[in-house]
């Protein structure tokens, strides 16, 4: 066993390290996951969804709800929850979002910004702030040798990474991902050939939610469900966002597993610094690269 | 018949109107319930602990003796400028008598200064912070439920005790957890145990695995939670996903609320034991008051709104006996000549420091199997005498106690 050295800081065995950089990595699957979404609704709706982190703790409620009052399973729930989440979104959309498409992009996030507070109230008041048990439904792990690997932490990263790349994959490679593409270039041109332009923006903001959904979903057997599980999360995802550059389907996801991988090492190195690190690499970011790693500027 | 009746009604209202003037002749006094309303200390504190101050002036029977209750209540957003804002406008506005509650260790302290400042009455059962009888001690301000040295030293003697000799501390950075950190390090270290390393993680934070992962590799028998709410919940839930209990080593849950344990559920949460100062199921008294209260809010009560009942008892009686709440410290000078005594939390004293002394008990989760009905959580492990479970005086550094 050897040890890895950060000089006047401190030195680790190297198994820790492993044992760190993927827990790091599975922390990067949600804020990629996250992310996503979040970019998905940039690039097509110009809308910076502020009601991201709301719409990840309904998933947790959701799948808790089911669980307690319907008795419907995790796996079930995976499905459920963020369908309701995105039907949610789809009545947020017709109502709010879809008025304000001319405007700038700061009157869709004051708006969104303020459905989170209401849902988050609205949580707050009906189930209390110290939040809902929800069991872990695939208990046991592996032991690596470096580690413990509990088998519900990779199945996380797995189901992470599927989505995260089929995502891709339909925006980038089908048919309906180009006219969303196409759609984002250029509006009026892509309706001229009879293509439904907003319904489709209505199904990306609802699809876009509903990926948070997912994630709220999956983080539920991992942590506590409260109300405000969302909002402790969300100022780092958008971070994650701007890093990548604003819109970028790819940039957001490698962002979110490279960002975790950071912030994993740095809880070794230097724990008291973990919360700040992504926010410093986005300021060193912005002032090199003001559109983000990923982003292009117009 | 009819004639009658109106007779009774005028004869009944005159008799009122003969009583009023005894009414008004006595003391009217304002009750202020400053807390967590919306945050992560609403559930503990928040509407809770103003339903238990009305439920203390109703069960005391203010009326009848002549008092004049009148409780107002506010959202401190855990915010310490905040805190001494409502408290300022209470006192020099409202004409507020006492406040109440203040939980969160940086608000309070906050509170506790103007409130001495001002001259009236601090009743704090919500904050943990010890400085509060130390050296932030103050002639105007009672620490009534529980603090970070009478929780340190209760759960961390008894598992050392029990063989937990080597610690490693999962420490909240700021002062709240430096300070349980500090006081629980030190009963650790007297009854013989061993402080093996220690982890300063930000707060709030949502994933401990990787700081579970550092105090997993210390080889420490025992880790030391000292954080709070959702950082705690999160460490417990992620502490038994990751083997670590399983695997033989112990946590140490240093501050846990009823509500913790709920949100966590028994299956996480079981074998945990820590230090309360009150259970709504410990005697028929306590559970007669948590039905109530769970018939109003849909929860359990934690010990911090027994405290805050307690509290605004024996101000009320005090109160009574002097008939006058305008000079704070004097207030506090009659509650502290008078022995405390109330349904939940039993007899106790208050010491010159303006500690709350009274039993303490150590708790421990239930399995899932032995809890027998909704919200029975606890198992009483042994009781630790009043004369154990504080500070001692002279050890706080209040300038109080060494006069």
């Amino acid at each position: 066993m050897f040890e890895i050295c950060i000089p006047f800081v401190k030195c680790i065995p190297s198994q820790a390290l492993f044992a760190q950089l993927l827990l790091g990595l599975i922390n990067g699957a949600f804020y990629a996951i996250l992310s996503l979404g979040l970019a998905v609704i940039f690039g097509m709706l110009n809308v910076i969804n502020f009601a991201h982190g709301a719409q990840y703790m309904m998933g947790a409620f959701i799948a808790w709800m089911l669980l307690k009052w319907a008795g419907i399973n995790f796996w079930l729930a995976l499905i459920v929850a963020p369908v309701i989440v995105g039907m949610i979104a789809v009545l947020i959309e017709k109502i709010f979002l879809k008025r304000l498409y001319d405007y700038d992009h700061l009157y869709g996030l004051l708006v969104t910004f303020g459905l989170a507070l209401i849902i988050e109230g609205l949580f707050r008041k009906q189930f209390g702030s110290s939040g809902q048990p929800y069991d872990n439904p695939l208990p046991g792990g592996t032991n690596l040798g470096f580690m413990f690997l509990p088998t519900y932490r990779a199945f996380a990263v797995v189901a992470s990474l599927v989505v995260c790349i089929a995502t891709w994959l339909v925006i980038e490679k089908t048919k309906l991902g180009s006219y969303l593409r196409a759609a984002t270039e250029n509006q009026t041109l892509v309706r001229a050939f009879g293509i439904d332009v907003p319904r489709m923006m209505t199904l990306t903001y609802a699809f876009g939610a509903a990926l948070a959904g997912f994630a709220g979903v999956l983080a539920a057997p991992i942590q506590n469900v409260n109300p405000l599980m969302g909002s402790y999360l969300i100022v780092v995802v958008f971070a994650v966002v701007v890093i990548g550059g604003m819109g970028s389907i790819m940039g957001s996801i490698v962002t979110g597993f490279a960002l975790g991988l950071i912030e994993g090492l740095t809880k070794v190195f230097y724990p008291q610094a973990s919360n700040a690190v992504i926010f410093i690499i986005m300021a060193i970011v912005l002032l090199a690269r003001p559109a983000g790693l990923f982003g292009q500027t117009k | 018949m009819r004639y009658r009746a109106t007779f009774f009604a005028v004869a009944s209202a005159l008799a009122l109107a003969a009583a009023a003037p005894a009414i008004a002749q006595g003391v009217s006094v304002k009750i202020g319930v400053l807390n967590d309303r919306s945050g992560v200390y609403a559930d503990i504190s928040g509407v809770g602990s103003e339903w238990a101050a009305k439920k203390a002036v109703e069960d005391f029977g203010a009326a009848a003796k002549g008092i004049k209750v009148e409780i107002l209540a506010a959202d401190h957003l855990n915010k310490p400028d905040v805190g001494a804002n409502i408290a300022r406008q209470w006192i020099d506005v409202d004409k507020v008598d006492a406040i109440v509650d203040v939980p969160t260790s940086s608000v309070a302290l906050a509170v506790n200064a103007l409130v001495r400042e001002k001259n009236k009455v601090h009743l704090n059962s919500g904050a943990a912070t010890s400085d509060l009888t130390g050296k932030a001690c103050s002639p105007n301000t009672v620490h009534w439920t529980y603090d970070t040295w009478a929780l340190a030293n209760g759960t961390g003697n008894a598992i050392v005790k029990e063989g937990g000799k080597t610690w490693f501390f999962l420490t909240a950075d700021y002062a709240f957890g430096h300070a349980l950190e500090r006081d629980t390090s030190a009963v650790v270290e007297k009854s013989g145990g061993k402080v093996v390393g220690k982890v300063r993680v930000p707060f709030p934070g949502t994933d401990f695995s990787s700081f579970l992962l550092q105090a997993q590799a210390s080889g420490a028998k025992v880790i030391g939670l000292a954080n709070a709410g959702g950082d705690t919940i999160n460490s417990i839930k992620q502490a038994g996903e990751f083997g670590i209990t399983q695997a033989g080593q112990t946590l140490a849950g240093l501050l846990i609320f009823i509500t913790d344990v709920h949100a966590l559920g028994l299956k996480s949460a079981q074998g945990l034991v820590f230090t309360s100062p009150w259970y709504w199921d410990q005697d028929e008294n306590s559970r007669a008051f948590s039905k109530a209260y769970f018939n109003d809010l849909k929860r359990m009560p934690g010990y911090t709104v027994a405290g805050v009942y307690s509290s605004v008892i024996h101000y009320l009686k005090a109160i009574e006996a002097l008939k006058d709440a305008s000079d704070g410290a004097k207030v506090v000078a009659k509650m502290k000549e008078l022995p405390t005594e109330d349904k939940l939390m039993g007899k106790g004293t208050i010491r010159v420091d303006g500690r709350h002394i009274h039993d303490m008990f150590l708790y421990e989760v239930k399995k899932p199997d032995e809890s027998k009905y909704a919200w029975d959580y606890y198992k009483l492990r042994s009781k630790i005498p009043a004369a154990e479970a504080w500070r001692p005086l002279d050890q706080g550094g209040c300038e109080l106690a060494k006069k």
